[in-house]
């Protein structure tokens, strides 16, 4: 070993280590230019000089990256020879290369602004980096310098374009002042590698973090680009990463797993618009697919979220969005069901993006915005200034000089018109996953005529083998609400089918004792992480070690190359139990993704796992001042004091728990409540299923047929069995709740029932209380016995068949559907979903019995979507005409005498229709049950606008509710099909299956606490409370009446607002205590000088 | 960021879901901003008492900026649109206080905007900057 002196700090290396090496162990900076810790040392820029003291010689300067570490000597890296010498360097280089803006700020940091020398303007500082890249890392050796001392020159061999290179780029990658070095060495540039996650819109390197979201987050090597993979060269990566986690010898490994279930998620392929060669996609650059304009709006896009067309970098005026691309056309007869709304949402965050002046137009058929709070958000856009054009596209051309492109369409009225566009959006279809055909023969699943899963009606989420089960738009192109429900239920499945062996595989992990630190002073110790050189590179570690050792509480500092290592974590372990350490402090990353490894580190060690706190001096300081290395090392010392002023604050804290009753209360005994309860005991789990009626079945008890040709009152009887035979299930039918008490594991409800009182226990609540058909005010429903909702025609067509369509003496009977009855209107705006479907379904029965029969539907948007939209087809194939109307001017229903007519504005024909007709069907809305305000009340769970109960988050939790072990399925969370009640109802029951399957839950520990005596119960925090979990009570205390609040564990997450809403400090969050904020920002003020 | 001898000193209050995220991914993806910033983690920017921002403020911060999820994307519901509720009463305070309302600052910050975080707290750094010290400042 060779020992030495950095700055009078005595510091150990190994033989043959150079200089810098040894000074960057101690923490010292050094600037450097042509040094590459993947290159061998050349010496050639001498900006790393440092003042080299060797016994019986005098002092000299050095390279420090070329000069080898030798024993005894003493070495100083800040001297003012050295900085003087420096600054020269830095000059000349600047005089150099003025322009560049590398060599600008390491001259900056050198104290030079302007050389004093006459500039030069070259394009390169002759580091020679790109030289030793390509002939050492690459092996090519295509460039070169010719010539010595003033007529040194880069360039390729005779000076002449070279085969030996192959543009690999990482001459151009690695030269400090952005020359292309290529371009001198073959006249190539190197065909970027493009970012598959941006849509091929901008280029990333062969080792990538492939997104910022992405889990693990850890860089990953592309096998296909990698040169150290494909050519046995490079291999810069492993040269340069600190943690030594390159090995370029991993291989696939072929996995055999044993499972009980699966559950097929594959999701779905963007339709490819190439095919579609009239729209110019791949022709045009300015024709974009809906998913690469996504990746442009985002922040974490190419652009940075700047509305920009990808050609020219312009921004654009006008943007036009063409919908229905690949769906709805002869070869994809279905409706991709999220296009709509997805590209109202782009057009409105682009407006965002881009300001008001921004136009969007959007083309389209029909607007599908038939989904929850969708109608709301379609009327929002048009008051945005998002303007919906109904029309049929027929092609894009682009303007050669400008690239803008010119739409030529067919409006509705059959005109030929043209526009101009900076830029076009095709809204891509959803397609079956690539190679599904492949895939489905391996798994042994059957595939529908659209080469999407098979699933049916009543089993949304079984493919045709047992134990397979399908989540997701592998099934049906859908929105996430739907997904996420789908795969809810999906686990719902596989929880009843392997409920015998659940948990089986999990073995918990054993912890020591905790030890007892009360009465104890704080004894802090502090691991301050290099990170390789993520952050010692620009930090000082070192300093902020000895900084630490000075600040209150600390017994105990050391720096980690990285302090997350395995060893890390036994050194820290050793370090609490060798100084008796009783708060931990890291210095190193971010808490969000490394505290819960600390926290168990300590743990192991025995100590609380919230005594301890985390400064973040990489995310938020290395990484964000990386070129001012003194202020970014200020900065660490203040962060790790605020750090340390919280941590000898901290207290060990325990996480609460409550025992779960293993037993549900499902409210309403509909499709989606029977599911619900069904699954749950298939489960393993007792099930309370209360109806308000005396029967089971709501709304599906009268649902006859379906278009897909199930059964659907045979499927009402087998359920109802199955629910009768299940000893675990318990049915109270004409049931009235009076009570439901309690929280999550612990409800306490009381029912009337058959004039008695019963009450019992449970652990969660499945709320699926259901709606009904809207009752018609309009069209003389309820006047003329021959106005009638679809549900009663329904009823009808079943019980008298053709009969009804006959007119007797050889006259065909005409029908008359009118379509948003009570739906989309100012009451109700909303859409109701399921009567486009409805009236298809009706149609085509009306049809299949009478072909004679004239039926029109009258419509604003035919909404028929996912495989409705072949019925769709069908049913205008069979006749059915479909007649548009404007909300403005809906038609009107005349009863005179013997018949009815029907008064509707053609807008094609553009005249007025009068229509004769025997029998007018309305397509009526679905309501709400009025039940459900007093259910909310006795829950106090929230319901929307609308009167339909409001989920904790409309995208991504849309089966529970914000209140812990309470959830929601079927028509009282919004209009749905069959189908789509029994995939929320099995989602819900999954939800609530994985409270239920615990012997008692964990609360959190950072949770609000009452300090009574501070409290006089003035009650302020007790509405703000978004949980309801502050309640005001009152106990009996020195003759009087003490008031204050109380909390329920079991419902407090945490947020606070109580603490921030008391103006007495009468209450907290354990760990974010008022005081220990308060320290944080005492700590934070005292600024070091 | 030192310009004519001043130097401000900075808080920030950031949720932990949204704001503390978009501040970690401001380093990820090496968003450079003055240093002039201290960030202090909270569950919630609905958790922040408005004495703790007037304390800072009149102990010597130069200025205060309050970091929260968009509306709508509260992990607590709604804490978000109370602390807007709160700036309300702080700017009332920092009047009361004689304090220039520029010294404080509410903004939305997602965890998906690091650009944004950064660009935040230039400009904020900025303006503070252009404020001069804190009249508080010893």
């Amino acid at each position: 070993m060779i020992r030495l002196t950095v700055n009078k700090q005595n510091v150990e290396v190994e033989e043959g280590t150079k200089l810098l090496s040894a000074v960057e162990k101690t923490g010292a900076k050094v600037p450097t230019l042509c040094h590459h810790k993947a290159l061998t040392p050349y010496g050639a820029c001498r900006l790393c000089v440092v003042e080299v003291h060797a016994p019986g010689r005098p002092p000299s300067l050095h390279a420090s990256c070329s000069y080898p570490a030798l024993d005894g000597i003493d070495v100083l890296t800040d001297t003012d020879r050295v900085k003087r010498a420096r600054r020269v360097v830095a000059e000349l280089l600047l005089a150099r290369c003025p322009d560049s803006e590398v060599i600008r700020r390491i001259a900056a940091e050198q104290g030079v602004t302007e050389p004093r020398i006459r500039s030069k303007n070259d394009d390169c500082v002759y580091c020679g980096l790109c030289v030793r890249m390509c002939e050492e890392r690459m092996g090519r050796s295509a460039i070169g310098f010719s010539g010595r001392g003033p007529r040194k020159k880069l360039e390729s061999p005779f000076g002449k374009h070279n085969e030996k290179c192959w543009t690999c780029g990482a001459c151009n990658f690695v030269c400090p002042v952005g020359k292309k070095v290529s371009v001198l060495a073959s006249g190539g540039v190197p065909i970027p590698i493009l970012n598959e996650y941006n849509f091929n819109l901008d280029a990333r390197p062969a080792v990538s973090i492939l997104y910022p979201q992405a889990v693990p987050n850890k860089p990953v090597i592309d096998k296909e680009t990698c040169l150290r993979l494909n050519h046995e060269v490079c291999g810069i990566c492993e040269a340069v990463c600190e943690a030594k986690a390159i090995d370029y010898k991993k291989e696939d490994e072929r996995v055999t797993l044993d499972i009980g279930a699966v559950i097929l998620s594959p999701g779905f392929e963007p339709f490819d618009p190439r095919i579609k060669d009239e729209l110019g996609y791949g022709r045009y650059p300015n024709v974009l697919t809906s998913l690469e304009f996504e990746r442009i709006l985002s922040a974490s896009g190419p652009f940075s979220g700047k509305v920009q067309r990808p050609a020219d970098r312009k921004v654009p005026e006008r943007i036009a969005f063409i919908q229905c691309v690949g769906s709805r056309d002869n070869e994809r007869d279905y409706c991709s069901s999220v296009c709509c709304m997805y590209a109202t949402k782009e057009a409105i965050i682009a407006k965002e993006h881009a300001g008001e002046d921004l136009s969007c137009d959007i083309f389209f058929m029909d607007i599908r915005a038939y989904s929850k709070g969708f109608e709301a958000y379609f009327e929002s856009a048009k008051k945005h200034g998002v303007n919906y054009i109904r029309c049929r596209v027929a092609s894009i051309e682009e303007i050669p000089e400008t690239k803008n492109l010119k739409i030529h369409y067919l409006t509705e009225d059959d005109r030929k018109v043209s526009r101009e566009y900076d830029l076009v959006v095709l809204s891509v279809g959803m397609q079956p996953p690539k190679n599904v055909d492949g895939m489905a023969k391996t798994l042994g699943v059957e595939l529908n005529e659209f080469h999407f899963c098979k699933t049916s009606v009543f089993h949304p989420v079984d493919s045709s083998r047992d134990g397979i089960y399908v989540a997701g738009p592998f099934t049906e192109p859908k929105d996430i609400p739907e997904t996420v429900m789908q795969a809810s239920a999906s686990a719902s499945k596989v929880l009843s089918l392997l409920h015998d062996v659940k948990g089986s595989l999990i073995r918990p992990k054993e912890y020591p004792p905790e030890t007892d630190i009360e009465g104890q002073d704080p004894r802090v110790g502090v691991f301050v992480c290099h990170c390789g050189t993520n952050i010692a590179g620009v930090v000082n570690v070192p300093e902020v070690v000895e900084y630490a050792r000075t600040l209150p509480g600390v017994v105990y500092a050391e720096n980690n190359l990285y302090t997350c290592s395995n060893d890390a974590q036994e050194r820290i372990k050793e370090k609490i139990r060798e100084h008796r350490l009783n708060r931990i402090l890291v210095a190193s990353c971010t808490p969000r993704t490394h505290e819960p490894l600390f926290r168990n580190t300590i743990r192991e060690a025995g100590l609380n796992s919230y005594l301890f706190e985390m400064a973040n001096i990489r995310d938020q300081c290395s990484w964000v001042h990386m070129h001012e290395a003194g202020r970014a090392t200020r900065k660490a010392k203040d962060l790790v004091r605020i750090a340390d002023a919280k941590a000898v604050m901290l207290e060990p804290l325990q996480k609460g728990s409550v025992a779960v009753n293993k037993a549900a209360l499902v409210i309403g005994g509909g499709l989606a409540g029977m599911t619900s309860a069904l699954e749950l005991a298939e489960q393993g789990f007792d099930v309370h299923l209360v109806e308000r009626e005396n029967e089971l079945g709501g709304n599906l008890r009268r649902i006859r047929y379906l278009l897909n040709g199930e059964n659907p009152r045979e499927e009402l009887k087998t359920l109802i069995g199955k629910l009768e035979g299940n000893a675990r299930i318990r049915i109270h039918k004409g049931a009235n709740i009076v009570s439901i008490g309690g929280s999550i594991g612990n409800f306490k409800t009381k029912i009337t029932t058959g004039g008695e009182e019963k009450e019992f226990d449970h652990g969660v609540v499945i709320v699926a209380t259901g709606a009904k058909e809207y009752k018609p005010e309009e069209y003389l429903y309820g006047r003329d016995e021959r106005v009638m909702t679809q549900l009663e025609l329904e009823e009808r067509l079943t019980q008298e068949g053709a009969r009804l369509l006959e007119g007797g003496k050889g006259r065909s009977k005409t029908v008359v559907m009118i379509q948003c009855v009570g739906s989309r209107d100012e009451k109700r705006p909303y859409c109701s979903r399921l009567c486009c479907p409805e009236a298809v379904k009706n149609a085509l029965k009306i049809k299949e019995l009478s072909p004679d029969t004239h039926v029109y539907v009258l419509y604003r948007d035919i909404r028929t979507y996912g495989f409705r939209e072949s019925y769709y087809s069908k049913a205008r194939r069979g006749g059915v005409a479909f007649v548009r109307f404007d909300e403005t001017a809906k038609p009107e229903v005349l009863g005179n005498g013997d018949g009815l007519r029907v008064k509707v504005h053609d807008r094609i024909l553009d005249m007025m229709l009068d229509i004769p007709a025997d029998l007018v069907v309305l397509s009526a809305g679905t309501v709400p049950h009025e039940d459900g305000k007093a259910i909310a009340q006795l829950l106090k769970v929230p319901l929307n606008q609308d009167g339909f109960f409001l989920e904790a988050h409309m995208k991504l939790r849309p089966v529970d509710f914000a209140t812990d072990g309470v959830f929601l399925c079927g028509l009282a969370h919004s209009p749905k099909s069959a189908e789509e009640s029994i995939i929320q109802a099995g989602g819900a029951s999954a939800r609530a299956g994985g409270i239920l399957s615990k012997d008692s839950l964990e609360l959190e520990a950072n949770i609000s606490h009452v300090v009574d005596e501070q409290c006089d119960g003035c009650a302020y925090c007790v509405e703000p409370c978004p949980y309801q979990a502050v309640t005001l009570i009152e106990y009996a205390w020195l003759n009087g009446v003490k008031k204050t609040v109380d909390i329920n564990e079991s419902l407090c997450k945490g947020c606070g607002t109580c603490m921030a809403t008391c103006p007495k400090g009468g209450v907290y969050i354990k760990g974010f205590k008022l005081e220990q904020i308060g320290a944080q920002i005492e700590a934070a003020l005292q600024a070091l000088p | 960021m030192e310009h004519d001898g001043y130097d401000p000193l900075i808080l920030a209050f950031c949720c932990n879901w949204c704001s503390y995220a978009g501040a970690d991914l401001a380093g990820v993806s090496r968003q450079q901003y003055p240093t002039n910033v201290r960030i202090i983690r909270v569950m919630c920017s609905g958790m922040v008492h408005p004495n703790l921002v007037i304390n800072a403020l009149t102990k010597g911060a130069d200025g205060v900026i309050m970091c929260g999820c968009h509306p709508g994307d509260c992990h607590y519901i709604d804490g978000n649109l109370k602390a807007q509720k709160r700036a309300d009463a702080i700017f009332l305070m920092l009047e009361d206080f004689g304090l220039e309302r520029e010294r404080f600052r509410l903004e939305w910050v997602s965890a998906s905007e690091g650009i944004k975080f950064a660009e935040v707290m230039r400009q904020f750094t900025e303006e503070v900057q252009k404020l001069g010290p804190s009249p508080y400042k010893a």
